[in-house]
């Protein structure tokens, strides 16, 4: 199963994420949030995401949603603590936080594999307002 | 405390002095922390230096980048974190020139590997290019260590000033888009600060 990795510089924006994300998917998907730094500012911390990426690396690869700035540049450093073949399974995708991690999130669930729950990731799709 | 944990000390004094200056810098084109953060992660290495004993020079750099990494919380800390760590990896333990324009070339290519920024961007590069290219140019002149450096000076300070004008491209500042223009950049402000300090030690 894909596992989902929520990046924010806020812990509430991360943890509200992933309590919407959920809310929403059928069974258990691998699912963590990382947000703020560990003195509890806003920020990112790449050890607390490596922390989480450990985690989740029995994942069968890993989705990364994660805001802007410092949580993308602290993802990727953090990934430089695995081997080159952990690393390919680690995805930052280009899509909306909140509505990304929910859909991400339901298609794991489904049981798709990585490059499936990445295809379902359309960020212009996703931007869409649904009613 | 050898020379390179001297010279880390008054690049952490500096910061930790100009807080407020970088916050403020950083509020008029972004999320405002950039001295808070910077502070924060300087103070760190002061406390670090405390308890720790290094063998080698490349070895304080390390230790000063880890820190950054762990300590800083915005963009800033990767990106030093990187720079540092870059930097350590081909410092040798005697200063001279040429090792000066590889340890530059090093911070470069790992500022840009983190951070996917180039020269005119409005970022810490503005400051930093211009520096480690006024050393290669002395360093292929012939010129003395004390006179490239001196230049090397100059060139980062008005490398930051440079900034002034640009629009940025890079960091929460390219959401203000043609806003950004007319405000000095953060990162190349404490980008300065470090060149300044490094090169006021040594000469």
């Amino acid at each position: 199963m894909v596992g989902i990795l929520i990046v924010s510089h806020s812990k509430e924006v991360a943890q509200g994420a992933k309590e919407l994300a959920a809310e929403m998917m059928q069974g258990d998907v691998p699912l963590e949030a990382v947000g703020g730094t560990k003195d509890g500012r806003l920020g990112t911390d790449s050890n607390l995401i490596y922390e989480a990426l450990t985690n989740l690396n029995n994942a069968d690869g890993v989705i990364i949603l994660a805001d802007m700035g410092s949580s993308v540049m602290n993802t990727e450093l953090a990934f430089e603590f695995f081997s080159e073949e952990e690393q390919e399974k680690f995805k930052i995708v280009n899509a909306p936080l909140v509505e990304g991690a929910i859909n991400a999130a339901l298609q794991s669930s489904f049981g798709k594999d990585l490059d499936e729950v990445i295809a379902a990731l359309d960020p212009v799709e996703l931007a869409q307002k649904k009613v | 405390m050898n020379k390179t944990e001297e010279v880390f000390n008054k690049i952490a004094d500096k910061i930790i002095d100009n807080k407020q200056y970088l916050t403020k810098l950083d509020s008029a084109i972004g999320d405002g922390d950039h001295g808070i953060n910077m502070a924060r992660g300087f103070s760190e290495v002061k406390e670090e230096f405390e308890s720790a004993e290094f063998d080698s020079n490349s070895a304080v750099v390390k230790k000063v980048a880890m820190t950054l990494i762990s300590n800083v919380g915005g963009a800033s800390g990767p990106l030093y974190g990187t720079a540092f760590l870059q930097a350590s990896k081909v410092m040798e333990e005697d200063l001279s020139l040429k090792n000066a324009v590889k340890i530059g070339e090093a911070v470069i290519e790992g500022i840009k590997m983190r951070g996917k920024a180039e020269q005119g961007d409005k970022t810490m590069l503005d400051a930093i290019i211009p520096a480690v290219n006024a050393l290669k140019e002395d360093y292929e002149a012939g010129v003395e260590l004390e006179e490239a450096l001196q230049d090397c000076l100059e060139a980062a300070e008005e490398g930051k000033e440079s900034t002034i004008p640009l629009v940025a491209k890079k960091g929460r500042a390219s959401y203000l888009g043609e806003r950004s223009k007319g405000h000095q950049d953060p990162g190349a402000t404490s980008s300065y600060m470090i060149i300044e300090t490094i090169i006021k030690e040594i000469i």
